[in-house]
């Protein structure tokens, strides 16, 4: 079936043949310079927003792109302008980002670092895109990051929590307004033991991935330094959805607080198994059996219902704050007002992230007078704002992570309706969940430079 | 030419010629037009297309030619792409060293994965497949988080200095070949047109033309015949005393290092692995491009490459402001009609659309899209030429 008749012609003719394809490529690779990727030509600019619109954190992803494209309303005049009216830099005018209409591309990450870069891909090749955001996981946001550092691209990360973000892997085109691991685990040591008592063993449950390590790590350090003990800690497979086999030891362990590090559907499965064993109702070593989440959000607290009455965990913002806790917590009011105006219910926690999060890069932009990234970096880094629903807030220059309050919640009892399931227990201020840039829990990475792309 | 005559040849052209004009041909709306939209003409997914067409024929070879379905080969796709990034990281910035490994890297663990899994065949052989491709990638997303970065992945960070490139102080390396990078490209504007030629993409689609040529002398070697027989009745063959086996397993392990060069082709294009590679989803992927192109036929793997990744990328931006946009010249209520009913298809609704396409195709045209082409050049030709086609073209015929 095969001819293997190698002549001294065929193989010249073939040899020319690839070396002219080989060859193809080297007189096209010069590369337009306008100073940096995508810089804005017309009269309008273009973000993408890189969400979750399927699979596991879908609902997260639509809750972000409500907001997002909430966002661009307030930017561009519309709407009743939101946060705009409450935020410290008045630079944001209404008419847009200086002078250019916002425009939006969207895509699905589908929470697969794969395909959230080739969505990001095609928004910067194919759409021209500025900047992105989005986004609903660490591992995402870590592969995006990094792409956008590479293309010179402004990144403005979403609902990440993972320490590595702006730890190990923190990129100088990469900005995080929501809070992490570590601070998770300083806002809720102190409280833990003020409620519980500093004479308490716990047992971890912890998802056998990146940002359940780091979860894991950054609540037992926390709550050690203050006398508790940490009895066990076991990692469960991310796919598990039957967590009875991992519960039943923890009652017979010697512990007397179990620390679920899951989240999303392992979450709310781990702990409606919790429930069901009757760890609510038992002792041990004399006192209260008690469940913690470190990291809570709404659609988790749906997820579970009735299981999460009476659990403690931290959220980097709620929709009641400005309500409960004062005018410190300004812009939070605002935004809940126009995003429940425009679609009926309270914004969730990655929504909040993310509508903060393109006000703060317009800010910048604006403030800097150019969208070249590396004028964005200056602008954003070491920056104080207020007014957007956190209180007082820092964008760190060593990281480009944002240093502010942490809530502190605790499921509700009696919950009057399906978005008011968590109460404010405290808020625990800045000062304590602020940590030194080259923490051990954050040692490995650098920002490098700034990168202003072609 | 090339050792490959008449139909084969005219097919191996039209593959080599898509490939190097697909920067015109995946871009034929004006920049400006509302159909804009529809242009695939930019490297990343042009460099998709070829590299899952590359995995695609690769796939091919085993369950085309042997019958063989393995669930399992996004597992070698990904081994080839974590041997590629750690070259890169390690030894050269240069794509070749990298690519290299990430053939032989994939070659070997398909050989420990075929010589066990093919022990049975069938449906046990499948799951056998996915049991394999599942642990790699619980493997790689915590137990072996070191050499994998877990959930997160590998990058090429600034601290890496690979042995024989020098990498500035806090630069980050980038993918070359002998120096091009691969993110190198030049805009060509013709009118309202605009065409991207990039680096990357060329390194790509030469690579997929050499493995399409590749497939093309396995499927009419006398190996590639001794594979049909295993498809047709194994039983058989070993009654007639032929051990199958080296062969099945010789096809195994080449596809899978057809599936180590998509792997590394990719981190070559974007420096960058996480685990959901491997993910039984990826597998299942290549399957689908393969059955809903054509299994068993040259070019159906590819176009099934090419149709699943377009939806993936395209219709999956189409949000409602595009949608409201396109019916704009409508009235008010008939812009929001006609919204209301695409838009449950667009968007995150891509999935629908191409399960319903799968469907269609799967239940109109058994043989895929090549069959569909097959149909429509029938019906140019006339009805006489169609019975002949059939005839002669039973290299065209489906699996299963």
């Amino acid at each position: 079936m095969s001819r293997q008749n190698l002549t001294r012609r065929g193989v010249l003719k073939t040899g020319a043949a690839a070396g002219a394809g080989l060859a193809l490529p080297t007189y096209l690779s010069a590369a337009g310079h306008e100073g940096f990727t995508n810089a804005p030509s017309g009269d309008t600019v273009t973000l993408g927003f890189n969400v979750p619109l399927t699979n596991a954190y879908a609902e997260e992803g639509a809750d972000e792109l409500r907001a997002l494209e909430l966002a661009v309303e307030h930017l561009n005049g519309g709407g009743d302008g939101g946060m705009l009216q409450t935020f410290s830099s008045k630079a944001l005018d209404g008419t847009g980002i200086l002078g250019k209409k916002v425009e939006y591309v969207t895509g699905d990450t589908q929470t697969k670092s794969d395909a959230a870069r080739a969505s990001a891909r095609s928004m910067i090749e194919k759409d021209g895109a500025v900047m992105i955001t989005g986004g609903s996981s660490s591992g995402v946001a870590v592969a995006v990051q990094a792409l956008c550092q590479e293309a010179g691209i402004i990144f403005m990360a979403g609902l990440t929590h993972s320490n590595d973000t702006t730890g190990k892997d923190r990129k100088a085109n990469g900005f995080r307004h929501f809070f992490n691991s570590y601070m998770s685990g300083a806002a809720l040591a102190p409280i833990l033991v003020d409620q519980y008592g500093a004479d308490r063993k716990a047992y971890h449950l912890t998802a056998d991935y990146n940002w359940g390590y780091t979860t894991e790590e950054a609540m037992a350090s926390s709550t050690e330094a203050l006398g508790w003990e940490t009895v066990n800690s076991v990692k469960t497979p991310l796919t598990q959805t039957d967590f009875s086999a991992y519960i039943a030891p923890v009652l017979n362990s010697g512990a007397d607080v179990l620390v679920l590090n899951h989240y999303g559907g392992n979450m709310v499965n781990s702990l409606t198994n919790a429930v069901q064993f009757g760890l609510r109702e038992a002792e041990a070593n004399g006192k209260k059996f008690e469940v913690v989440v470190p990291l809570y959000s709404e659609l988790m607290a749906r997820g579970a219902g009735q299981n999460i009455a009476g659990i403690l965990g931290s959220q980097n913002w709620d929709w009641k704050l400005e309500n409960q806790l004062g005018a410190r917590y300004s812009g939070t009011n605002a935004f809940v007002q126009s995003f429940g105006e425009k679609y009926g219910f309270p914004p969730s926690q990655a929504a909040h992230t993310c509508y903060v999060q393109t006000l703060l890069y317009a800010d910048a932009v604006t403030r800097a007078g150019s969208f070249a990234p590396c004028a964005v970096v200056e602008a954003l880094e070491g920056f104080e704002f207020d007014g957007l629903g956190n209180g007082p807030t820092l964008y760190r220059a060593d990281d480009h992570q944002c240093f502010k309050d942490v809530v502190v919640v605790r499921g509700k009892e009696n919950p009057e309706n399906e978005f008011d399931l968590v109460e404010i227990v405290e808020v625990t201020p800045t000062e304590q969940v602020t940590y030194a840039p080259d923490h051990p829990q954050f040692a490995g990475g650098a920002l490098g430079t700034c990168n202003n792309g072609a | 030419m090339l050792g490959i005559k008449g139909k084969d040849l005219s097919v191996f052209i039209l593959v080599a010629v898509l490939a190097l004009l697909a920067p015109f041909l995946l871009n034929p709306f004006p920049v400006d037009s509302a159909m804009a939209q529809f242009n695939a003409g930019y490297p990343d997914l042009m460099q998709r297309f070829v590299i899952f067409g590359i995995f695609a024929i690769g796939f091919n070879i085993l369950f085309g030619l042997t019958g063989y379905l393995s669930f399992g080969h996004a597992a070698f796709l990904g081994v080839g792409s974590y041997a590629a990034i750690w070259m890169m990281k390690l030894v050269s910035l240069n794509i070749v060293p990298g690519i290299i490994m990430a053939i032989v890297f994939a070659g070997l663990f398909s050989v420990l994965v075929g010589y066990i899994s093919l022990r049975r065949s069938g449906i046990y052989f499948s799951i056998l497949t996915l049991a394999f491709a599942q642990m790699s990638y619980a493997l790689a997303y915590s137990v072996l988080t070191p050499i994998t970065g877990g959930e997160t992945g590998l990058q090429i960070k600034p601290g890496d200095t690979p042995l024989l490139s020098n990498v500035a102080e806090g630069e980050i390396g980038r993918a070359n070949f002998f120096g091009l990078e691969m993110s190198d490209s030049s805009v060509i504007t013709l009118g309202g047109w605009e065409f991207t030629m990039n680096v990357g993409y060329y390194v790509c689609a030469v690579v997929m033309i050499a493995a399409f040529y590749l497939a093309i002398r396995i499927f009419r070697s006398p190996f590639g015949m001794m594979l049909r027989a295993v498809k047709s009745n194994q039983q058989r063959m070993n009654y007639t005393g032929l051990n199958s086996k080296p062969y099945t397993l010789a096809a195994f392990v080449i596809s899978g290092m057809y599936a180590g060069l998509a792997g590394g082709l990719m981190v070559a294009m974007d420096t960058q692995v996480g685990p959901e590679r491997m993910f039984w989803t990826a597998s299942g992927e290549v399957v689908l491009m393969t059955i809903l192109g054509g299994a068993g036929t040259l070019i159906g793997p590819v176009l099934g490459a090419g149709f699943i990744k377009y939806m993936e990328n395209i219709v999956s931006k189409i949000n409602s402001t595009v949608l409201h946009e396109w019916f704009a010249f409508l009235p008010d209520g008939m812009e929001d009609f006609l919204v209301t009913i695409f838009y449950p298809f667009v968007g995150k609704g891509w999935h629908l659309t191409l399960g319903l396409m799968f469907m269609a195709v799967v239940i109109f045209l058994p043989g895929g899209l090549v069959q569909g082409g097959q149909k429509i050049a029938a019906m140019f030709r006339g009805k006489k030429a169609a019975e002949k086609d059939g005839k002669t073209a039973n290299q065209q015929t489906p699996a299963e």
